[in-house]
């Protein structure tokens, strides 16, 4: 008899994550310092996994092992719910070159995450509903983490006709995006808000004004003007941050706004939220740690969009992070091919990955210096799920099994063991981090183990 | 002296002056019969350029021939750069050649700097994007110098489109390192937001350029017209155009070249006995020649690694 296998309900989605079977978890993880803000839990516990369920928490050092079980001796290691991105690029279909769902999904895992959500800006874009099952059929064969669709809001992301997003729904979109574009039409935009009515769906918005925006490869201030490169204002994007919010009032739509980067659009949705707009924000780890300073290198795995800003900027962002104005982090994972970014800045790709450093940058950069707290940081990880409609981990008997085990004394220096990701263009890259996820389970399934470091506390009991 | 010059940020004062030493021991040997030093005698230098240039890519060259070095001058249409090949591919062909320095000039910020990482070559940057063009703010620093003795105090207005201007960028970070106050000045639309944390204040008007010893013109380009940084010529040259109704007697006027005559400048301006914009031209071969000798033979690491390796 096959073992059992994951399946959408342990996921505990609403159905619309796909991932392939894989065997449920029977696993022991002892003396583990247990972080789940939801669950008031910050405390040393044994936690007992049975057919990829949490079956029991117990008191350190309490929970006998059951036969058959993987015993995880992680006393000193900290246990959090797994964490939820509602922004990555999976390539796929068209770029596999840079990335696909098994080598994404594979990153996702590496970097603690129990499900992901790709954006449909892809080749050719997910606009109609076969593209999006012939995706939907790929990830529930490939995908080692749970992982969900968003679709187009416009037909090739033109800007110009409304995609069947009722069809769309119907094959298993989690909702709407023209991510990587703005939807520069305010009329276009207005009926998609309208249309999500009948359709149902978040419609998360890339906020940007290409007539602000121009040619312009990053932030505009002091050091685009000292590097002679064509500036992103911030008014760029917090003008059509402002203007959706006032949309979404007036359409009573739910709209999400993807990878905030500036002050003033924190205002505006802080603004909006105020009015009882049902709007939220994500903002991604290198928008809260990284600033425009690091563009004078010159290296394009600074180049993203939108660009690293001021550190007004970043720190306005993390203050919104820390208040829940801005309600989830999101790693815009953007893989892109070495020769692809090998060119001067101007000339290269805009993006970063980031799902297997997302954690690690953010623990090291604001948690390690005390200006968020660690239970802050596992909530926001953790929200963008919920967000989204799919479903929240916790850490509490009966849910799936949806665990991260970190060891937040060991630090590594990010790329120098090379990446579960198809592309190394990631801004951290030779950076010292603090914090390394050493097991990760997604959907009641093992989907990352590090060898080395979880062989020497993982035991069978032999009895 | 770092092994390439990218960035006038890779020079100290000190290191500027001794480039500017050298360069008028060459500016010598340029004032003699036979031209010629033996200095980089066996060794090879590239040139590539991305981009169309006159004096910059021929003083390069005729620099390196003073030198004595055996030249390679590459142009983008005529090299397989039109066939599609990446910047990294033609770097590593050419440094198979074992050139002793590549001079770039490309239409992009940072391309000299990506060439440094793919090449043992030294690398001279000559003009990357908007971004910089040291081997100018050299040859314009070495222009004042001569003029004037010392660039201490000097009061240095920069007028025009310092948006789109590399070589605004690097004169404003040398002359500020050799000790002069530098305005930059010119219609809002093509002064770029914090311009000011390079060392400099921004001006909208030339209402004070009465103020400045040199007044440094830079080249307005017709494309500003139709991208609408500037409503029309006519208005630009209304506002902005250096010339005697806004110069006062003994005041230096400079400009990097090729001068628009009645456009940024007026035509009497150009060839009025303030002008040292034929010194700026001719400044510049002994300042190349000062650039590659430094960075081939001046540099003590790099003489005793080559002593070594005998």
């Amino acid at each position: 008899m096959s073992p059992p296998t994951t399946t959408p309900d342990a996921a505990g989605s609403t159905g619309r994550l796909y991932a392939a079977p894989r065997p449920l978890a029977e696993m022991l993880i002892r003396q583990a310092h247990v972080v789940d803000p939801r669950a008031g839990l910050d405390e040393a516990r044994d936690v007992l996994v049975r057919d990829g369920r949490i079956a029991e928490l117990g008191a350190p050092g309490a929970l006998p092992g059951p036969d058959g079980a993987t015993v995880v001796e992680a006393r000193g290691r900290h246990l959090l719910p797994a964490f939820v991105d509602p922004h990555v690029h999976l390539r796929t279909p068209g770029q596999e070159y840079k990335e696909d769902i098994a080598t994404g999904t594979a990153a996702a895992a590496a970097g603690g995450y129990c499900a992901i959500v790709a954006m449909p800006n892809t080749s050719p874009t997910v606009d109609t509903a076969p593209v999006l099952s012939a995706l939907v059929a790929r990830a529930s064969a490939e995908a080692r983490v749970p992982t969900g669709f968003l679709a187009a809001i416009t037909r090739g992301l033109a800007g110009e006709e409304l995609t069947e997003m009722a069809e769309l729904r119907d094959a298993g979109a989690i909702g709407f995006t023209d991510d990587g574009k703005p939807v520069v039409s305010a009329g276009m935009l207005r009926k998609a808000l309208r249309y999500q009515r009948l359709a149902g769906g978040i419609v998360a918005l890339h906020e940007e004004d290409p007539a602000l925006s121009g040619d312009g490869v990053m932030h505009e201030g002091a050091m685009s003007a000292r590097l002679g490169m064509a500036g992103i204002p911030s008014v760029s994007e917090s003008t059509m941050v402002a203007r959706d919010a006032a949309l979404a009032r007036y359409e009573d739509a739910r709209v999400h706004f993807q990878h905030l980067s500036c002050a003033e659009s924190v205002e505006a949705l802080q603004h909006a939220k105020a009015q009882g707009v049902r709007v939220s924000g994500e903002a991604s780890p290198h928008h809260l740690t990284l600033t425009d300073a690091e563009v004078q290198s010159l290296d394009s795995r600074f180049k993203m969009n939108p660009p690293l800003r001021s550190e007004a900027d970043r720190r306005a962002l993390v203050e919104a992070l820390r208040s829940g104005v801005i309600d989830c982090v999101a790693t815009d994972h953007a893989p892109h091919a070495v020769h692809e970014k090998e060119v001067p800045f101007e000339e290269a790709p805009m993006g970063t990955t980031g799902l297997e450093t997302a954690f690690a940058a953010l623990y090291t950069e604001l948690v390690l210096p005390g200006i968020l707290g660690l239970d802050v940081l596992v909530e926001r990880m953790t929200a963008g799920g919920g967000l989204y409609g799919l479903f929240t981990p916790r850490i509490a008997p009966g849910e799936p099994a949806n665990l991260t085990l970190v060891d937040l004394d060991s630090t590594w220096v990010v790329g120098e063991d090379g990446y579960a990701s198809r592309s190394t263009n990631c801004c951290f890259n030779g950076r010292r981090l603090h914090g390394r996820v050493l097991l990760t389970l997604a959907g009641g399934a093992v989907v990352h183990q590090r060898p080395m470091l979880v062989a020497a506390p993982v035991r069978e009991l032999a009895r | 002296m770092s092994r390439h010059l990218i960035s006038i940020d890779d020079l100290d004062r000190a290191g500027i002056e001794r480039i500017l030493d050298r360069a008028e021991s060459f500016a010598e040997v340029s004032g003699r019969e036979i031209k010629k030093v033996p200095a980089l005698r066996g060794r090879t230098i590239v040139n590539l350029f991305y981009e169309a240039s006159t004096r910059t890519s021929s003083s390069f060259e005729l620099a390196a021939k003073r030198l004595s070095a055996d030249v390679v001058s590459i142009r983008a249409a005529a090299s397989s750069v039109t066939k599609g090949e990446s910047l990294k591919d033609t770097v590593q062909t050419l440094s198979a050649y074992d050139p002793a320095a590549i001079v770039i000039r490309s239409p992009h910020a940072g391309a000299a700097q990506l060439v440094a990482r793919w090449t043992d070559a030294a690398v001279v940057n000559a003009g990357d994007g908007k971004h910089e063009h040291p081997t100018q703010a050299l040859l314009d620093v070495f222009t004042l110098r001569r003029r004037l003795g010392s660039l201490e105090g000097l009061k240095i207005w920069i007028v025009g489109d310092v948006t789109h201007s590399r070589v605004a960028r690097s004169d404003i970070l040398a002359f500020h390192r050799m000790g002069a106050e530098v305005t930059v000045a010119g219609p809002p639309t093509l002064l770029p937001r914090q311009i000011e944390a390079l060392g400099c204040t921004a001006e909208p008007t030339l209402a004070r350029l009465q103020e400045a010893d040199v007044v440094y013109v830079l080249r307005m380009q017709h494309e500003r017209m139709t991208d609408s940084f500037v409503p029309s010529l006519r208005e630009y040259a209304a506002r902005y155009q250096v010339g005697d109704h806004r110069l006062r007697p003994g005041q230096l006027v400079m400009h990097p070249g090729p001068v628009n005559r009645g456009v940024e400048l007026s035509a009497a301006a150009v060839d009025s006995p303030q002008a040292l914009i034929g010194a700026q031209v001719k400044a510049g071969v002994a300042v190349r020649m000062a650039v590659l000798y430094e960075l081939l033979v001046g540099s003590p690491s790099l003489v005793a690694a080559a002593v070594a390796a005998v």
